[in-house]
């Protein structure tokens, strides 16, 4: 398959092995900061291809799985409303909330959809003008520019029965939050590609300029890990930090400015709470005055209290500070077809990804 | 008959079912068994064993490219039969119909299942229609038994697979399951993907000749290819190690997977088998698989081993491994 076999190359992948074994002189570990890199860096069996002395840890990049408690309880809470439909991607069915989930609700009858595209959401609120649309808005920057679009078709259509429950994250507020937190030692970071497409480089120089750390924003094929990687193993080598470009062939230093003109004609930057992490500054997006009227958290709608199951490691494994190894939960109780945390839903959670290749 | 559209008297036994039955299913379906519409079908008896198995039928869309529900019925209980190594003789057909569905689909139907059941050299021999108000299923569901005669000497059986055995795939992975995901979700993919649903009798007869020894014989069908592998791995306590760039995938499938994130390993298939055998039968194995239209992509993937018993290894493209474990969480419902 054009532009993916040239990645998946096994002489090149072996090349790249022998200049990182060449290169790496003492024991590092790194961060992968996104689900997507986890999933691919099992199914090719890269860790057990490295030296042993390059751990590589996973970080907090699974969008379902930072999501907190509360938010999922909220959407729980607005579908039971009998005139309310939840529409939401795929991987939001399963996770598990307080006391329920929305794939639970769906079977008793409640009206929830899975959808491809927020467009989508407006879509169903054109045709059911007499229901409260909601649409889950999850996802960090890769996601957020089409849910800014949405919210501007419907503003443009002075459609007012769409709402969205923003639980929307940025990247690189979480990655301070976890180099000040400084529970777990990471001398690099593998930085997510498709995020770094709408933002580009300039939010991360704080990595190399505040904290010394260098980092690679990377692509998703196995050829690009392992180069995302030795171009890591170099920078420590060689006592270098800086914020680096493997994954040229689709980012850009300055990211996508059309992309960010959208999300930031809708949405200012706010604190928002991630699982795991807690509240951390910058984090999240709040509406803008002008679209406060979408904004779900307007409804008025009771929610229980957020409850969690104490053992759940879900945090800790966000942070990279615990491997799903160590949860007593995982592959006893906690189990793909009965998740207790997020992280054993989504199929870029580190949990799930442990369970599936480990 | 003059209604478009099934009515709850279609289902009730009176007028209506009978002009359902000798309008629609007779024509295509009679035979000398299923004529006397007799409440049983009236089998003579034979040597050997028996295989008989069931299977029910809910996929949606009810017509996808490459087959419909029709198809898929009949297609699923022979090759659950031939599977172990039985040839197919004898299906029954039940149907769950909406009140409402059209009568001019059910013919569509009714002359797919005819096509293939000729294909396949079986007949239907007994059947049921039911009618339930409109709600209570979705259009159309089948549920198919299947009888056939289990060849003398043969045992396909899933605990048979022993360490050095090589293991065979009949073609292209996840045909089926993409084909039907992307037609329901109206994915507007510019391919030519088309289930790979077909009846696999035939080839398993040729491959049966040519090599009586094969140990067992699995069609992967929800699942996939890994979570059967897994299945004989447990079943045979051995280990199985399967080399990636040998599964063979179309060009198609691999690129939807790789939007939707999906695995073909895990995707299911309709008509693809797969064949573990001793060590030095493979590549006669092969070829006979090669001369067969069914069989034609066929590749040998990997081998059963000592170590890692009850575990599926797979040799990534780029020189590691990994565990293939079976599915869970299930990727997409109602397939097949």
């Amino acid at each position: 398959m054009k532009f993916v076999d040239e990645f998946r190359d096994k002489e090149i992948a072996e090349g790249l092995i022998q200049r990182i074994r060449k290169t790496s002189t003492h024991p590092i570990q790194l961060m992968e900061v996104c689900g997507t890199h986890t999933v691919s860096i099992f199914r090719y069996g890269i860790r057990g291809i490295l030296p042993e002395q390059i751990q590589l840890i996973s970080g907090p990049g699974c969008p379902v799985c930072v999501t907190p408690n509360g938010d999922i309880d909220l959407a729980i809470a607005l579908s039971r409303q009998k005139d309310v439909i939840i529409t939401t991607f795929g991987d939001m069915m399963r996770v598990p909330g307080s006391t329920s989930s929305l794939q639970k609700e769906k079977a008793d009858g409640r009206d929830i959809r899975i959808i491809y595209s927020s467009l989508e959401a407006l879509k169903i609120a054109k045709e059911h003008l007499e229901k409260k649309v909601v649409f889950l808005a999850i996802g960090f920057e890769t996601t957020s520019p089409t849910i800014a679009v949405a919210i501007l078709r419907a503003k443009e259509e002075g459609l007012h029965n769409l709402f969205f429950l923003n639980s929307q994250k940025r990247v690189p507020p979480a990655l301070i939050a976890l180099l000040q937190s400084k529970q777990v030692r990471i001398d690099g970071f593998i930085l997510p590609g498709h995020v770094s497409t709408i933002i580009g480089t300039a939010p991360y120089q704080f990595i190399a300029k505040e904290f010394g750390r260098p980092a690679v924003v990377t692509g998703f094929e196995p050829l690009d890990i392992l180069q995302g990687i030795w171009m890591l193993v170099k920078q420590i080598e060689e006592n270098r930090a800086t914020v680096e470009i493997q994954y040229r062939r689709v980012v850009h230093e300055e990211g996508n400015p059309i992309a960010l003109s959208k999300i930031y004609e809708v949405f200012e930057k706010d604190e928002s709470r991630w699982r795991g992490l807690g509240l951390i500054p910058d984090s999240g997006y709040r509406f803008k005055e002008s679209y406060k009227e979408m904004d779900v958290r307007n409804l008025e709608v009771e929610v229980e209290p957020p409850k969690e199951h104490p053992e759940c490691l879900c945090g800790e494994v966000l942070q990279g500070i615990k491997s799903p190894l160590e949860c007593r939960l995982f592959k006893k109780i906690c189990h793909p077809e009965n998740p207790i945390g997020p992280c054993m839903v989504s199929i870029e959670g580190t949990c799930f990804t442990y369970f599936k290749f480990q | 008959m003059s209604e478009e559209k099934i009515l709850l008297a279609h289902g009730s036994g009176g007028k209506l079912s009978h002009d359902l039955i000798k309008q629609i299913f007779l024509p295509q379906l009679a035979n000398p068994i299923l004529e006397p519409l007799d409440d049983s079908a009236e089998i003579m008896n034979r040597e050997g064993h028996l295989a008989f198995t069931t299977d029910s039928y809910v996929v949606n869309p009810i017509f996808f490219p490459g087959g419909d529900i029709g198809k898929l019925a009949v297609c699923g209980t022979v090759n659950d039969l031939s599977m172990i190594g039985a040839t197919p003789s004898y299906l029954s057909l039940s149907l769950i119909v909406e009140e409402g569905f059209s009568i001019d689909l059910l013919k569509q139907i009714i002359s797919s299942i005819h096509e293939v059941a000729e294909q396949a050299g079986v007949n239907i021999v007994t059947g049921d229609t039911k009618v339930v108000e409109h709600g209570a299923a979705d259009q159309l569901f089948i549920n198919t038994a299947g009888i056939g005669w289990i060849r003398s000497g043969v045992n396909l059986s899933g605990v048979n697979a022993k360490p050095g055995d090589k293991i065979l795939l009949s073609g292209h992975l996840g045909d089926h399951e993409m084909a039907v995901l992307s037609q329901r979700e109206g994915f507007k993919f510019q391919s030519e993907l088309k289930s790979d649903c077909a009846p696999l009798n035939d080839l398993v007869r040729k491959m049966l000749d040519a090599c009586p020894s094969i140990r067992c014989m699995r069609d992967p069908t929800r699942g996939g290819l890994a979570t059967t592998l897994n299945e004989i791995a447990s079943m045979s306590n051995v280990g199985i190690v399967i080399e990636e760039e040998k599964v063979p995938v179309r060009e198609s499938v691999r690129g939807i997977s790789e939007l939707l994130g999906l695995d073909p390993l895990y995707l299911a298939n309709e008509g693809k088998l797969i064949a573990i055998c001793p060590p030095n039968e493979e590549e006669h194995l092969l070829d006979v698989m090669r001369d067969h239209p069914l069989g034609r992509d066929a590749e040998i993937i990997g081998k059963v081993t000592e170590e890692n018993r009850k575990k599926v290894i797979l040799h990534t493209l780029i020189g590691g491994h990994r565990i293939l474990d079976m599915l869970t969480g299930g990727q997409y419902p109602r397939i097949c």
